[in-house]
């Protein structure tokens, strides 16, 4: 005999009898769906629309677009400037552009991101100062930008760390009576971490909105996936927690939007957070400083270069009319003019002053940090005379 | 003036702040209806309801890093690490997050917040819940750490801890909590960054902190008794550190003997005695001497009397500080046999 969970609740419970698994089970509702959301083919055709993830307006789709653009040049520039010893280290995103930007997207402006390191494309698509989102990396200071400012937290290196800051924040929001939204971004390995289990798990218990946002790039540095879990996808770590989850194509752009945005209005409405995970590819090493060749072959990267997720909303777009030559080589000449913007100012020597070292330990320096500034300062007076 | 413990001290300073700033949330393991292992948070959950004073899941770095996001809200938070050696893992969120947050962003983002850390032994406790970890603390730029030893300083430094804008690490002596003391709530004592002198004395200058300074000041009575007259200040704040109080009382007794009960190789009280011996060389007439716990992991409950400073390793220490301006022989063939 099998039974709706509608008739098991109207049974009365003396009557109740065990019902089947899937007609009782809680997590049912919770689990994501057993292949990854995909709303457009590798090939920039769309799929049959559905309920549950309708298609994002087009002039979002446009502007997606345009910001991924933007995105990729901007990540190449930036390796550029590594190359030329600009930057102390980049970890480039590049084939990872549809989560970069459709989780700034899917957020308004008073939401709050919560990056790691291989989020400066994000940061960039949010409208922070490029400049300012390299200054990590530049070595001039640690983060560049106004956090407060910008919604935006520092640049998150120790792994999963942020889950549990944004499960504070954002539930710390609500407790004051404001309806923002968190959105945490992290990678397949860091879902390992202890944080990561105890940031969703917060979160769960006091229904915190946030939005946890894997993107499941295949490699935690060399380490693959297959050491990170034994679970089916990462997404299935949800139904854990008690929270719902999904898992996304993360090289279709129109999919990452639409199931973000789902993600999102969940934790606004008050239901507590939401675990996506998009599958994707880190097309370049870790950072600059690693040789993916070691680790993995190039047909692995060369077949993920086929599902590049630029082409595929490019294509779409196309069909759609909502793009033709003139706008792409516009916005191709946006990009242009936006990194080289950046290479002129990353070209200039950054001003650093050792003083300020003392400036921001605590509110008020304690007299011992006064009196190694006076030493500091002291020391580059004499260096000072020595040069004049 | 009442007689109150030290226990119900901590509670007064959290029930006030709370009534007078609203962003105050008091949190932890078992600090609501229960009131807390040690009862520090007994009855707020009551009167301030469990929005404002609630239990969480039973995980430290959960805890700290849910606090480091509300006060990156504009709240207020006071979590409770329900013993010293639970809070390990928040180390990590204490380390890189909640001390270095402000420094990271250049003042953008500050995280007031304090962290209450029940600490130390000689209350019997089995393992893993008597570990003395202040210097852990105090060796990470950005953390305040304070731990007081009388009754009025619970109140009023953890008054002054919950309106720094900097977070704190509270270290609260748990062999102290249940002794009492007149007070007068609500009192305000030396603010942070002061040592104060809790006995004055001319001969030499015994400094201490938390559940040492009882330890101290009863060792100088005791020395009374063999002719010398003892000095014991309390460190209060171990960051920010006061030199100048202890260093103008070694100035003036010329010898000094540092206690605490935490295991002594690179402990605090090395800091101390290196900070002492440079601002005073010249007027140090002994080599400054430290009487600290053992270098073990924290012993068994039967044993751990042997571990504790006491009163008899004090006078001791004050024994050798060169009365007779002779050498320490203790040391004089240290490492001649090589």
């Amino acid at each position: 005999m099998t039974t709706t969970p509608q008739a098991a609740r109207r049974a009365s419970p003396r009557s109740r009898r065990p019902a089947t698994r899937t007609a009782s089970n809680p997590a049912a509702g919770l689990l994501p769906e057993a292949e990854p959301v995909r709303l457009l083919n590798p090939d920039g055709t769309l799929l049959p629309s559905r309920a549950d993830y309708p298609e994002p307006p087009v002039e979002a789709l446009r502007e997606m677009y345009r910001r991924m653009v933007v995105g990729r040049r901007f990540d190449a520039q930036a390796t550029a400037l590594t190359k030329q010893g600009r930057l102390a280290v980049y970890p480039s995103s590049r084939g990872q552009e549809a989560c970069q930007v459709g989780g700034v997207l899917a957020l308004r402006d008073d939401d709050w991101v919560f990056p790691t390191y291989r989020e400066s494309m994000a940061l960039t698509a949010r409208g922070i100062d490029p400049v300012e989102v390299l200054t990590l990396l530049r070595g001039d200071w640690h983060c560049g930008y106004d956090p407060a400012a910008r919604r935006t937290a520092p640049q998150c290196t120790p792994l999963a760390t942020q889950c549990v800051h944004a499960a504070g924040l954002a539930y710390g929001e609500s407790y004051q009576g404001r309806d923002t939204v968190a959105l945490v971004y992290i990678g397949d390995g860091a879902t390992s971490e202890g944080d990561f289990h105890e940031g969703v798990n917060f979160a769960a218990v006091f229904k915190a909105p946030v939005v946890y946002f894997v993107q499941n790039n295949r490699y935690a540095i060399s380490v693959p996936l297959s050491r990170q879990t034994a679970a089916p996808s990462l997404a299935y770590k949800g139904v854990g927690y008690g929270i719902p989850s999904e898992q996304v194509d993360g090289n279709d752009p129109m999919a990452v939007l639409a199931v973000l945005t789902r993600a999102v209005a969940h934790a606004r409405a008050g239901k507590g957070p939401f675990l996506v995970e998009a599958h994707t590819y880190r097309m370049e090493p870790h950072t600059n400083a690693d040789d993916a060749s070691r680790y993995r072959d190039a047909d692995e990267v060369e077949a993920w270069r086929e599902r590049d997720p630029l082409t595929r909303l490019e294509t779409y777009l196309r069909g759609r009319e909502a793009l033709d030559d003139a706008a792409v080589a516009d916005i191709a000449e946006q990009a242009e003019t936006y990194a080289a913007q950046l290479r002129d100012r990353m070209n200039s020597q950054p001003t650093v002053d050792p003083l300020s070292l003392f400036e921001h330990v605590y509110a008020e320096p304690t007299a011992q940090l006064v009196e190694q500034r006076e030493q500091v300062r002291a020391e580059l007076d004499a260096a000072a005379e020595g040069d004049a | 003036m009442a007689t109150m413990t030290m226990a119900k001290a901590l509670n007064a300073a959290l029930a006030d702040a709370m009534l007078d700033d609203e962003r105050v949330l008091v949190f932890g393991e078992d600090v609501g209806q229960l009131g807390g292992v040690f009862r520090i948070t007994d009855g707020l959950q009551a009167r301030f309801g469990d929005k404002r004073c609630f239990d969480t899941p039973l995980a430290e770095a959960g805890i700290v890093g849910f606090a480091v996001g509300l006060a990156m809200s504009g709240l207020r938070p006071v979590v409770e690490m329900q013993f010293d050696a639970f809070a390990y893992p928040a180390f990590e969120q204490i380390a890189s997050h909640v001390a270095k947050l402000r420094n990271r962003t250049r003042g953008a983002l500050s995280v007031p917040m304090v962290i209450r850390v029940p600490y130390a032994g000689g209350i019997g406790g089995v393992e893993h819940h008597c570990d003395s970890s202040e210097a852990y603390y105090a060796h990470t730029p950005g953390l305040k750490v304070v731990t007081p030893a009388t009754v009025d300083d619970a109140y009023s430094l953890l008054r002054e801890a919950i309106d720094d804008p900097d977070p704190v690490v509270f270290m609260e002596p748990k062999k102290l909590y249940f002794a009492s003391a007149e007070t007068a709530l609500p009192t305000r004592t030396e603010p942070f960054g002061r040592a104060v002198v809790r006995r004055p004395g001319r001969d030499a200058t015994v400094v201490a902190y938390g559940p040492a300074v009882p330890v101290a000041l009863e060792a100088a009575e005791a020395a009374r008794d063999e002719g010398w007259d003892l000095e014991v200040i309390d460190v209060r704040t171990i960051v920010p550190f006061d030199d100048a109080t202890i260093a103008a009382s070694v100035r003036r007794t010329g010898r000094c003997v540092v206690v605490q009960e935490a295991q002594g190789f690179a402990g605090v009280g090395a800091e101390i005695a290196a900070r002492v011996q440079e601002r005073c060389f010249h007027a140090l007439h002994a080599p400054v001497l430290r009487v600290s716990g053992l270098d073990i992991p924290y012993p068994a409950p039967m044993l751990e009397h042997t571990h504790l400073p006491s009163v008899d390793r004090v006078l001791d220490a004050v024994a050798r500080l060169q009365w007779d301006d002779q050498p320490d022989r203790r040391w004089l063939t240290e490492g001649s046999a090589a």
